[in-house]
């Protein structure tokens, strides 16, 4: 008897043309190609009458069915797209076994690690701007994320924005977190419970950025907290962004706004402090130098008023000890 | 408040198969007939022998008759199998107790699996809130034969772990902690039925590493300590809630 491997699971090794029916709706679904896999089973895919769609496949209902719950929950989130909209939901019935499944909408993007491969880094702040974002409007109907990590997430576009692919961890507020990856939870660093708050998202939002530093992640190894000190002292990429990392690893946001405005203010302080640098070598000296002239004189009209307006003051003022 | 009734589950890490005392198959049933679900979590270490990994074989068999789930892991994935296993047993045993309901309300035929998956849904949304809400009383039972020498400060980090994410529900929890063999007896109490597992830092250091297995015996024994924490509650509140036996065979 091996350890139990999900990859030797009927779900994960469909192949390329194959046709599944579910068994309520009939409608079918024929397989292009695998796109992942992860505890609770595998997303491929597929064409279907509806056009291209995810398929996630699983052997677990408990767990796909709950999936299934968040998505629906998710489309009733007004005004914002949360999550991948859910499409159908059905059993495949095999000789063997019935496997539940659902299709969702297909997101088109890169992976997070892929799309900062070719892109400069502070596009790293930018995302997890947009992911703070997001992660407040999940917050406030009620939910936390759960399991935030680089394989759930995308980067789609242009227009570039980042988007959660997989919602199995996410969580009604104040429960137990369902689903988590060690290296972005809490609990594993010693940094707290493993209940859902706004402070556990934004724990490993904080960690996503980290991960983004050191693609092959690292283990604990001693005290946490100095560990990741130095992690954060020895990129970069990440040095910019420590008193932001710091807090989001201590739990010191109520929030996902309080921790992405502070970013977005942080972002916005490096653009000014950049900015000079790429100014000096521009066009733009001649007309900072016009602005200067302007300046001069603009000053000359002021002194001018400031003192007829002392004077016209004063006359008056004469005038009336003398009346 | 009130009790919203009480899952209780006993935890077997072992790293082999038994070699003394009754067959702890017949123990695992034992179990299981007194509403106690038993899972197994078989230790393996990477460069195993070929019949060391033949004599997991009794893991699974154990947690069938218990009413449990069982997983064989590699020592290095212990502490996310602790958490996963005893989760997914307590989700089993809700599921069960949803099931016999559903029954009686659908017909001898029925279970969740029947309904279409619209109606799933809602089911899973009261097997989620049980979960979270009810009481969990939870006995971990360690193999402390001498082979398992090398794996006990993951088992004792894996416990942790297991108490941070439980702790995390909204229900209240007790852990029990025995090892086998012990020094007198066959099974013994490490620590006693309390909210805390923190504390199990300490009683570690004291285990002694035995030769023999009686995987058997100690179900037995852990039987027992569910039996006496019965006893003495009964004499405070007699709320205990009934009908949560498990269903075995799911």
């Amino acid at each position: 008897m091996m350890p139990q491997d999900i990859r030797t699971s009927p779900v994960c090794n469909l192949a390329v043309g194959d046709e599944l029916r579910g068994k309520w709706n009939h409608s079918r679904y024929r397989i292009r190609r695998r796109l992942g896999y992860g505890a609770t089973g595998a997303v491929y895919l597929a064409d279907s009458d509806r056009g291209v769609v995810a398929l996630k496949i699983g052997h677990d209902q408990m767990s796909i069915t709950s999936e299934v719950n968040v998505l629906k929950r998710f489309s009733k989130v007004q005004g914002k797209v949360l999550g991948p909209s859910l499409i159908d939901v059905d059993d495949w019935v095999t000789k063997t076994a019935t496997y539940p499944f659902y299709a969702m909408e297909y997101l088109k993007g890169e992976t997070l690690f892929d799309f900062m491969k070719t892109k400069s880094p502070e596009w790293a702040g930018i995302l997890l701007v947009q992911l703070l974002t997001d992660l407040h409007t999940l917050h406030q109907a009620g939910w936390a994320f759960g399991d935030l990590k680089p394989d759930n997430l995308l980067v789609t576009g242009p227009p570039y924005r980042i988007r959660w692919i997989d919602v199995g961890g996410t969580t009604v507020m104040d429960r137990s977190i369902k689903e988590y990856t060690e290296f972005y939870d809490r609990g594993y660093w010693g940094k707290g419970t493993r209940k859902a708050e706004p402070s556990y998202d934004l724990f490993s939002a904080g960690m996503v950025m980290v991960n983004l530093a050191y693609p092959s992640r690292f283990t604990k190894n001693g005290d946490p907290d100095k560990q990741f000190q130095a992690k954060i002292a020895g990129s970069p990429m990440l040095k910019p962004y420590a008193p932001i990392l710091q807090k989001a690893w201590n739990g010191k946001y109520r929030n996902a706004e309080e921790m992405r405005n502070e970013l977005v203010l942080l972002l916005n302080a490096n653009d000014k402090a950049r900015s000079p640098q790429t100014q000096r070598n521009s066009t733009q000296k001649p007309a900072s130098r016009q602005a200067q002239k302007k300046k001069k004189s603009s000053f000359i009209v002021e002194t001018f008023l400031v003192f007829t307006f002392v004077f016209v003051v004063y006359f008056f003022y004469m005038l009336g000890q003398t009346m | 408040m009130r009790n919203k009734g009480t899952l209780r589950q006993i935890l077997l890490i072992t790293d082999g198969c038994s070699n003394q005392g009754e067959d702890p198959i017949a123990m695992a049933a034992l179990a299981n007939e007194q509403g106690i679900a038993v899972n197994v979590i078989g230790v393996l270490n990477e460069n195993a022998p070929e019949y060391h990994r033949q004599g997991l074989k009794e893991v699974e068999e154990i947690a069938m008759a218990g009413g449990g789930i069982s997983q064989v892991v590699y020592t290095k994935q212990l502490a996310q199998t602790v958490k996963m296993v005893t989760q997914k047993a307590m989700a089993q045993t809700i599921k069960g107790v949803v099931n016999a309901e559903l029954q009686q309300i659908l017909g001898s035929q029925s279970t969740m699996e029947d309904l279409p998956p619209d109606k799933r849904g809602e089911v899973i949304e009261v097997v989620d809130e049980m979960g979270e809400t009810m009481n969990l009383e939870i006995l971990v039972l360690i193999d402390a034969s001498g082979s398992m020498e090398d794996k006990m400060l993951t088992v004792q980090e894996s416990l942790l772990d297991l108490s941070i994410s439980l702790n995390s529900r909204i229900g209240d929890n007790e852990f029990a902690l025995y090892v086998f063999p012990g020094k007198r007896t066959e099974a013994e109490e490490l620590l006693n039925w309390s909210s805390k597992l923190e504390s199990i830092g300490k009683t570690f250091s004291k285990i002694s590493l035995g030769g023999i297995t009686p995987t058997g015996p100690a179900i037995k024994e852990a039987i027992a300590a569910f039996g006496r924490k019965r006893s003495s509650k009964r004499r405070f509140l007699s709320d205990d809630a009934p009908g949560y036996t498990n269903e075995s065979g799911m």
